[in-house]
């Protein structure tokens, strides 16, 4: 595996010089990588992981997760319909599901109304849409492998030990 | 200072030498909340894994809270056993040949009671684990330091053993890979370390406890080598591969006769390991390897890392074939390595341990422990960078 690749996959919190002195590269040659990685679209791009029960962080107040029913468009499977509706800004990530619900939608909103006039306006309305069913999230125990509350007490480890 | 109550300290307790380790953490606890960089520790960085820890939890749920047999879960040692025999080629009966002990420190410290008279000499080679001298002057043994050096990537030579030894020597006590080097020996080299055992029929006390901690090369243990299983008590442990310090669960295989006797010292001193360690320990042998090559692929970068910096520095450092801890030397530099390791800490605030705190035959070298993140590996290499640069003669 690309040693860039396989760093960002296990250490996200590395800055690309700190990267480069674990990898042994120089940073332009982890720059390199990255480059790569972009132009083979393998990486995306960089998102912060925030606490967002904190105010100062919470941009988008409401978290809705939206179980989405489709009818399959013939030739086009559900991909024309999904790429259509992860189009909308509201959407942060969209995904086709085996089970119950063709796709699961994770949509930020600063306000529940606009959370609320988002399906009921944008997503229902859309053409193959059959149901939706939404959830909202009320708090978040992790967030992209960061525990919230951490637990942990590593903290009390002794500085010097046999 | 003494003290009217000092009159009922043994006389060879009251002899031990204080713990070079003790004063290096108390010197180090003084500068609490400056921002210190610790590469003193002698644990990973890793929380045991939550499987593991929710099995204990589980286990004080359904009331698991009495005594167990006091060699341990019968259940645990027949997963030891099917684990020593999978990565360490050495079959063990779970009946009688295993017992479960309170870390590897307690299976020693009953190795040294059960097998040592007083007046026998045990060989270790050194620098080596800090207990091992005092444990064996506890039983009123002597202790036969015998050297490893830096040239040899610290392993322990058949030659050096045999310059070291003297008449009198009925133990060999063998931790490798070693803390504080991380040297180790290849197969060829346990052989010849075999042959002088049986030469000199010497009881082997073998610590394995780093060896899911090896870099390069695969582990041998040197009871899996022929006529030496017989003559080996094998020494393993959960705290380091399974980042289980604290839990202070470790266990001992041998011939029976050999463990029959580490239990009758064991039953009186402690009875049993904690069984909630115990089910912990049990969970870690069913579902942890994972885990531990997980944990293993970090150290193994770390080590690149720290060994790689450490001699771009001018921080002359073998690379360790084992275990979290680099060995660096500090010869090159001018100054000895209580100098370099107090120097560093006030200057600098990273924190080493002198390599003398593990023996005199760690003289001019420091250890420098890489169970840490990433991110402050490089700080602190950039600190030691600064101060090896403000230093230079």
């Amino acid at each position: 595996m690309n040693p860039v690749l396989k760093l960002l996959l296990e250490g996200g919190r590395l800055t690309t010089a700190q990267m480069a002195q674990v990898a042994g590269f120089s940073v332009a040659e982890v720059e390199q990588h990255l480059e790569q990685l972009k132009k083979d679209k393998i990486f995306l791009g960089w998102r912060p992981v925030l606490d967002l029960s904190r105010e100062e962080a919470a941009g988008a107040a409401v978290r809705a997760v939206i179980e989405v029913k489709l009818t399959p468009e013939r030739g086009g499977g559900f991909n024309r319909l999904a790429e259509r509706l992860a189009k909308f800004d509201e959407v942060e990530s969209c995904y086709l599901m085996s089970g119950g619900y063709d796709l699961l939608v994770f949509v930020n909103a600063p306000t529940l109304q606009k959370a609320a006039s988002f399906v009921s306006e944008k997503l229902s309305t859309l053409g193959g849409v059959l149901s939706t069913s939404t959830h909202f999230l009320l708090r978040s125990y992790k967030e992209g492998g960061f525990l919230l509350d951490s637990g942990d007490g590593a903290g009390n480890r002794l500085n010097v030990s046999p | 200072m003494s003290t009217p109550s000092h009159r009922w300290v043994a006389s060879h307790v009251a002899s031990l030498p204080r713990s070079g380790i003790r004063d290096f953490f108390e010197l180090v606890a003084k500068m609490k909340g400056q921002d210190v960089i610790s590469l003193g520790v002698g644990e990973p960085d890793f929380v045991t894994p939550w499987h593991i820890r929710k099995s204990a939890i589980t286990a004080i749920e359904e009331g698991k809270t009495y005594y167990t047999s006091n060699l341990g879960m019968l259940e645990l040692r027949r997963a030891v056993a099917t684990y020593v025999t999978e990565h360490f080629g050495v079959n063990y009966r779970p009946d009688d040949q295993i017992i479960i002990t309170v870390g590897v420190s307690e299976a020693l410290d009953l190795c040294f009671r059960a097998f040592c008279n007083p007046g026998d000499k045990v060989m270790y080679h050194q620098p080596c684990y800090v207990s091992y001298h005092p444990s064996i002057a506890l039983v009123h043994g002597e202790g036969v330091a015998v050297p490893t050096y830096a040239k040899d990537n610290f392993a322990l030579t058949a030659e050096a053993l045999r310059a070291a030894w003297v008449p009198g020597c009925r133990i060999l006590m063998l931790n490798l890979p070693c803390n504080p080097t991380g040297g180790t020996c290849d197969r060829v080299q346990l052989e010849a370390i075999a042959a002088f055992c049986r030469e000199k029929d010497l009881l082997v006390l073998s610590d394995e406890i780093y060896s899911e901690l090896t870099f390069e090369g695969t582990h041998t243990s040197i009871a899996s080598l022929p006529g030496m299983q017989e003559r080996t008590i094998f020494l393993h442990g959960f705290s380091k591969a399974f980042a289980m310090t604290g839990w202070r669960i470790g266990y001992a295989c041998g011939p029976e006769p050999l463990i029959d006797a580490m239990m009758k010292v064991h039953q009186y001193a402690m009875m049993c390991a904690s069984i909630i360690a115990q089910e912990a320990a049990l969970e870690a042998l069913n579902n942890g390897w994972e885990d531990v090559c997980e944990m293993r692929d970090q150290y193994h970068k770390r080590r690149d890392l720290v060994v790689r910096r450490f001699n771009e520095i001018g921080l002359t450092c073998h690379a360790p074939r084992g275990s979290f801890y680099a060995f660096p030397s500090t010869q090159g530099l001018g100054m000895t390595e209580k100098d370099f390791a107090v120097g560093l800490l006030k200057e600098q605030k990273v924190a080493v341990v002198p390599g003398t705190a593990f023996g005199i035959n760690g003289t001019g070298h420091v250890r420098a422990c890489f169970a840490t993140s990433y991110e402050k590996l490089i700080v602190a290499c950039d600190r030691i960078e600064q101060f090896i640069a403000s230093n230079r003669e």
